[in-house]
């Protein structure tokens, strides 16, 4: 059975960029974008693609993408289409910027509602960026379908889905009808490369761009004045610590040095 | 919002006793319910509990509320929502906390929309603001590289998730008193729409990492799956567990299941050894609170020696076997 699949997949700043790198303009609460570093597909989210991408391999069907975001974000839609993706949807409007978790779930819900058809929505376990954990859960449940987070793989059976869960102590298989959501872990392994052949497919595709009126969204709903949450500040914290390096004549020296300090210090 | 009393809990067993977190739940929420003035109660969901109740007194609770139903055996989302939900509409608490654990991580949100309220998952510190009386909530945000203070002003309850070994346990008091109360699951089996057809354990050997006093844990600097062992030996020796990093994992030299960091295991031992890895922000999410952090690695300007109290700059080949026979010799003393 082909299955109509959906992804949603967000733009964030480059999460292994180097730390030094990373700076907060205390008056915005914001955080300064990076010089030089551009910003990336949050990595669960293009595993994400991947877990469709491999259904798709398998079953056929469609894999829609949709990023709600600013322009930019197109390029996070690009990535996914050119990893093999069929559709791409971009929502951007300025209200709905500072969203958080709970109106941005609204929003892509609406979107996926409008889109209307749908087997499987797949979504990260969580956007590397603020690490929240919480849109996906929330789309299934303004949708009213079932879901199931922090999948490392995903097969259909007898028209329903099976998911292996990740939990502490290994993982559990979890059957779920459709249609369903589920969240992808990094467990999944590597997603794939987009090839030339792809990119210049996805290069042609032309993005469907939603605002807020086309999602029936009004003002009140959308960015702060929507938001459940409110952000009070945004820092780094106090990183103090000094590195006492063992040093000597050579490493096995360093070696014993280190072993004899950390008896010394009743750490062993 | 006044209609909103009590701060509660969602509790976890493990091994028919409180699971750490439980007890970590309680220490915070015993804090916030005695700066508001609140009674301080706590859920516990599942088959066969047992009694419990008294240990959560003990540690705080004013009042224990246990569902124990065989729907609630393993948990799934719909039938631990679904009894969530009800529980908070009658208690209607002003603050609900819950773990961010396997359970937390998949209950808290899908609970927080069916609530239609507010949530911060992953804190590592709660108070009470004292002018506004509102939760702050305090989380890691981009990795660990900032904190965000959050509160939810315009619903209620304010809900958080807590991050293991964040915050301090509860301490026990048996003269504390309190009241245990069973309440129905009133569950329809039609309503949960996922099954779990079977459990996989990958749990490694000997101590459990959680738990364990020592850790050493390799990155991606250790180069294979049979490099590991070396890291097993030390361990072993030191009475401690060995860790990865998630390069370390995702490379299939060792299970997933020992990845330590923001989205793997969270450790606080009295020594960390960090071996061949760069001590990335998501890394470091799940070992700062450990007593002493000690790296090998190669790079003086790895970002691991900024969180090191001690540290060798070289290749882990050349320090790992001779600090394991030190070790050996110093442990045997
Ligand atoms: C949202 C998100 C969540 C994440 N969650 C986690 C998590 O939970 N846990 C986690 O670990 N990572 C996590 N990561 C990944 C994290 O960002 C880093 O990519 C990862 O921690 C790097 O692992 P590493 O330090 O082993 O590898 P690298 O960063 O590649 O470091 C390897 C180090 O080994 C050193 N080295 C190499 N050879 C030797 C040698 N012979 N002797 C001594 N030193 C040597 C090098 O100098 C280098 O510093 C997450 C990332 C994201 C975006
Ligand atoms: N702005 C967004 N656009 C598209 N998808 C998103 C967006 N924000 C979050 N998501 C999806 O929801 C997941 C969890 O996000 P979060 O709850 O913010 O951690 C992400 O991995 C994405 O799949």
């Amino acid at each position: 059975m082909a299955l109509n699949m959906i992804v949603c997949v967000k733009q964030i700043p480059d999460p292994e960029a180097p730390p030094a790198t990373f700076k907060i303009d205390s008056n915005t609460n914001k955080v300064v974008p990076p010089q030089g570093i551009e910003p990336v597909i949050s990595p669960f989210d293009a595993q994400a693609v991947e877990a469709a991408l491999r259904l798709k391999d398998v079953h056929g069907g469609k894999v829609t993408v949709i990023s709600m975001g600013p322009a930019s974000a197109k390029d996070a839609v690009k990535h996914a289409l050119a990893m093999g993706g069929d559709e791409g949807v971009l929502l951007e409007d300025e209200a709905f910027g500072d969203s958080d978790s709970y109106v941005t779930a609204y929003i892509l819900a609406q979107a996926i509602k409008k889109i209307g058809e749908y087997d499987i929505i797949f979504c990260g376990r969580q956007a590397a960026d603020w690490d929240a954990g919480q849109v996906g859960l929330g789309i299934a449940e303004i949708l009213g379908i079932p879901s199931v987070t922090v999948a490392q793989k995903v097969e259909m059976m007898d028209g329903k889905v099976e998911v292996e869960r990740v939990v502490e102590n290994g993982y559990e298989v979890v059957e779920a009808g459709l249609p369903v959501l589920v969240t992808i872990t990094n467990e999944l392994g590597e997603p794939r490369y987009p090839t030339l052949k792809g990119i210049m497919a996805a290069a042609r595709k032309q993005l469907t761009l939603w605002q807020a009126n086309d999602l029936g969204m009004g003002p009140d709903q959308m960015g702060l004045k929507g938001n459940l949450t409110q952000l009070r500040r945004l820092f780094v914290p106090a990183r103090e610590g000094t590195c006492e390096v063992i040093e000597g004549e050579n490493l096995a020296e360093a070696a014993v040095k280190l072993a004899l300090r950390l008896r010394e210090t009743k750490v062993i | 919002m006044s209609a909103y009393r009590s701060v509660m809990l969602f509790g976890e067993i493990a091994n028919s006793s409180l699971a750490s977190i439980t007890r970590e739940l309680l220490g915070a929420g015993r804090k916030l319910a005695n700066d508001l003035g609140e009674e301080l109660f706590i859920v516990f969901l599942g088959n066969g509990i047992g009694n419990i109740g008294s240990e959560a007194i003990a540690l705080g609770a004013d009042k224990v509320y246990v569902v124990d139903d065989p729907l609630l055996g393993d948990y799934r989302t719909d039938p631990y929502v679904t009894v969530m939900e009800k529980l908070t509409k009658e208690a209607v608490p002003q603050i609900l906390l819950l773990g961010q654990t396997a359970i937390g991580r998949d209950l808290a949100p899908r609970l927080a929309f069916r609530l239609g309220t507010g949530l911060s998952t992953d804190c590592v510190e709660l108070s009470i603001d004292p002018e506004s009386k509102l939760l702050m909530q305090v989380r890691p945000v981009y990795g660990g590289n900032a904190l965000a203070a959050m509160v939810c002003e315009k619903a209620r309850p304010q809900m958080a998730t807590i991050r293991p070994k964040a915050m301090a346990p509860a301490v026990k008091n048996d003269s504390h008193h309190g009241e245990v109360v069973s309440v129905p699951a009133g569950l329809d089996s039609s309503q949960i729409r996922t099954r779990i057809l079977r459990k996989v354990k990958q749990e490694a050997e000997g101590i459990k990492l959680e738990d364990a006093e020592v850790v050493v844990c390799g990155g991606r600097g250790i180069g294979s799956a049979e490099n590991f062992k070396s890291l097993e030996e030390l361990a072993r020796i030191l009475g401690g567990a060995v860790g990865a990093t998630r390069a370390a994992s995702d490379s299939g030299w060792v299970p997933a299941t020992i990845q330590i960091g923001l989205t793997g295991k969270i450790v606080t031992p009295n020594l960390y050894l960090a071996v061949g890895l760069s001590g990335s922000s998501q890394h470091m999410a799940g070992c700062s609170g450990s007593k002493t952090i000690v790296a090998i690695n190669k790079d003086p300007e790895a970002p691991i020696f900024k969180a090191a109290h001690f540290g060798i700059v070289g290749d882990y080949k050349q320090v790992v076997p001779t600090l394991t026979e030190k070790c050996r010799e110093l442990m045997a003393k």
